[in-house]
């Protein structure tokens, strides 16, 4: 059946889990029941959520695999940090109106396009159009060049190392490898104080919210038909007339700038900002969180986002040592055993549920339910492009009749080299020898 | 003297793939209206000629008009689309996770914009239109079934009704009736026949009894080795020494004499 974009359950969950996040946690916190530190730590995955959510509209929706969300996170964590940097004012160690670092590396002015971050807006301005104008050039000279798959995928990750060895040289005015830290103020009061926190904490619960309604009415869109469809077949999307890179491009664009507004608030609650924040292993991290929760939900990703996150800060402090190898696990076991992550594996043990049942039934002699495994078993709308788990169609009178075209056809339509065998033989006269004409060239070819 | 323009021009069209020659100094002319089936042995080019038309690779030489004022060899994919050119793909090609009735939402007449996209709403003259098509497709029952859980010749049908969708003024379609039973093959050429005269349409085919249902009356175009053979009636196509030689008497005559073919590389007149 046709769905809505939100169905009553649904908003009943996303309204209580929004006034969870953004009402009871802070007043909790307000009043004592969750310390500071807890939900500073909360906020810190739920802008990881964000970059998880902007992972997913590229990689699950639009099939993407882009390695390059960490910078635009960690850019527009920049963008806001240099606002934060400037609020210092003579509170730093060296009581000067510029940052530390300028002083440190012998500046008496201020660099000029350091100046209009003076003004909030300015920087805040700047954290949704930076990212979005690097991601504009990039992914239009990327999709216009029709790099797909993993080529699309190494050249980002090109990308956001080469962003990371700029952001590295103190010539950039940038702060070089210690980056930005040692905020101090916000709106004029101390940002360290609980009270700012826990606006930052609203604001990020505000944000992540938005943008996963955004994302949602998005995706249920006929532009997300479109974007899906692109994941799928993308050679047939330009021939049913839509231009699959200008959707790319739009997702692109979009995606930075999801990332970038969850970095510029995760900087204000972490507290400092460095380029080892954009080098390509964090934005496999952000993969993880993705394939973990289960990629293509948009409600996969944030789960997979806080719980990977929340397990990586255990055992950090439990067994520091192991924890790399512990994710590497994690990932493996996730793609080997829940392609669809977190969020598919109700589904999953249902449809084992039945197989077992189907199994029990048919030891005892009867007949099993056939038509509950015939079609593909726990499958709902939710299924990411982990699709190699659905069982296959079933069998057509066309394959029946030695016709080798397989009953799903592989992404790429046709290429007419490999359509050359797989034309079915329908009539006896049309037996065909279909290599010779390549393979003997014709002897009265001049 | 005045006529009608051709809705497709193709003259002296060359594709080479690593050598071999999939395309050989075509030169093809469609009248506005036609429904032209074209035959030939595997590899003779069919398919290839159509990913020319659409777009889908360019020509090494020759040149490509549209109703004689849209130079196709400027034009990409969509653009080509856009034009009023639709393609039904040899192996169904169909939106495999999308609903049936998504698949023809997708193809559906109508702006093909991003913006437009993000603000649709479905109108109710679109869906009148698109159970309209479920009907001629007998699929009224499966529009809300993923496309991929179709039988292969559902899949046909419904690749079809995308084309129907689309209202493409020229209509490619690349064998539609491989995997379907007796009684839809034939239903497939009536719908074929009752769509040409408003639209035109090029059929590829191998099954001659389709290929005789279509087209009689019309003209029947032989390609061999990435030419043109032979143009006429089914019947005089079928009685053409060079066209029983190559193709539908190959079985026997190859046998006979397995090279000598000195007249395949003529074009017929």
């Amino acid at each position: 059946m046709k769905e809505k974009t939100f169905s009553r359950t649904h908003l009943l969950i996303l309204g209580l889990l929004s006034i969870l996040l953004i009402v009871v946690l802070p007043v909790a916190n307000a009043h004592g029941y969750i310390s500071n530190f807890q939900l500073n730590t909360w906020g810190k995955y739920l802008c990881y959520a964000m970059l998880a959510i902007s992972v997913d509209l590229l990689w699950g929706y639009t099939g993407l695999l882009s390695l390059g969300q960490a910078m635009f996170f960690t850019l527009g964590g920049y963008m806001f940090g240099m606002h934060l940097m400037l609020m210092i004012g003579r509170l730093g160690s060296y009581q000067s109106d510029l940052p530390d670092f300028m002083v440190f590396s012998g500046l008496t002015t201020l660099p000029s396009f350091w100046q209009p971050f003076y003004s909030f807006s300015f920087s805040m301005l700047m954290v949704v159009l930076l990212p979005a104008l690097v991601a504009l050039a990039f992914g239009f000279l990327a999709f216009r060049a029709r790099i797909k798959g993993v080529y699309f995928s190494i050249l980002t990750q090109a990308l956001t190392y080469s962003a990371a060895l700029l952001f590295f040289r103190n010539e950039l005015m940038m702060g070089g490898d210690n980056g930005f830290t040692g905020f101090r103020r916000l709106f004029g009061a101390e940002i360290r104080s609980p009270e700012v926190q826990r606006w930052l904490f609203v604001a990020t619960g505000i944000a992540l919210v938005a943008t996963y309604v955004f994302c949602r009415w998005l995706t249920r869109s006929k532009f997300g038909l479109i974007q899906q469809a692109v994941r799928d077949i993308e050679a047939r999307v330009l021939f049913s007339g839509y231009s699959a890179a200008a959707f790319k491009l739009f997702v692109f664009v979009l995606s930075a700038v999801i990332a970038s507004i969850g970095g510029a608030l995760y900087v204000a609650q972490v507290g400092s900002i460095n380029p080892n924040a954009m080098t390509p292993d964090k934005s496999l991290e952000a993969v993880v969180w993705c394939a973990v929760g289960g990629r293509g939900t948009l409600v996969g990703p944030i789960i997979g986002a806080v719980s990977v996150n929340a397990a990586k800060s255990w055992a950090t402090q439990a067994y520091p040592d192991l924890w790399l190898i512990m994710l590497g696990a994690i990932f493996v076991l996730v793609v080997l055993f829940m392609p669809r992550g977190l969020v598919g594996l109700p589904a999953q043990f249902a449809w084992a549920g039945r197989r077992i049942n189907a199994f029990i039934q048919e030891r005892r002699g009867r007949r099993p339910n056939s038509d509950d495994d015939g079609n593909d078993g726990g499958d709902d709308d939710s299924g990411g492009p982990g699709t190699s788990r659905q069982p296959p169609d079933p069998p057509t009178e066309a394959s029946a009749m030695s016709d080798p075209v397989p009953a799903d056809p592989p992404g790429d339509p046709a290429n007419p080299h490999a359509r050359g065998q797989t034309e079915p033989p329908l009539t006896p006269a049309a037996q065909p020898q279909p290599r010779r004409t390549s393979a003997d060239p014709d002897p009265s070819t001049p | 003297m005045s006529r009608q323009p051709f809705i497709l021009t193709a003259e002296g069209l060359n594709k080479s793939f690593a050598g071999f020659q999939a395309i050989r100094d075509l030169s093809f002319y469609l009248d506005i209206g036609e429904l032209r089936t074209v035959i030939g042995p595997n590899g003779a080019g069919k398919s290839t000629f159509l990913d020319l038309i659409t777009g889908r690779t360019r020509p090494d030489s020759g040149a490509l008009m549209f109703e004689e004022k849209d130079d196709l060899l400027k034009l990409n994919e969509y653009q080509i689309q856009r034009l009023g050119i639709g393609r039904k793909f040899q192996t169904p090609t169909v939106y495999t996770r999308h609903t049936v009735y998504e698949n023809l939402l997708l193809s559906l007449a109508g702006s093909r914009g991003l913006w437009s996209s993000l603000f649709h709403r479905t109108k109710p003259a679109e869906d009148e239109r698109i159970d309209e098509i479920l009907q001629v497709i007998k699929l009224s029952d499966r529009a809300y079934d993923r496309a991929g859980s179709l039988a292969h010749g559902q899949k046909q049908w419904l690749e079809i009704g995308m084309l129907l969708a689309q209202d493409a003024k020229l209509m490619l379609v690349d064998e539609p009736a491989a995997g379907m039973t007796d009684e839809e093959t034939h239903r497939t050429g009536e719908l074929l026949m009752s769509l040409a005269g408003p639209r035109t349409i090029v059929v590829i085919e191998h099954d001659m009894t389709f290929v005789r249902q279509i087209s009689a009356g019309r003209k029947v175009t032989v390609l061999h080795q990435g030419g043109i053979l032979c143009e006429g009636s089914i019947d005089r196509v079928q009685n053409d020494e060079r066209v029983i030689e190559v193709y539908l008497g190959r079985k026997s005559r190859a046998r006979a004499k397995p090279k000598a073919k000195p007249q395949a590389n003529s074009h017929a007149a």
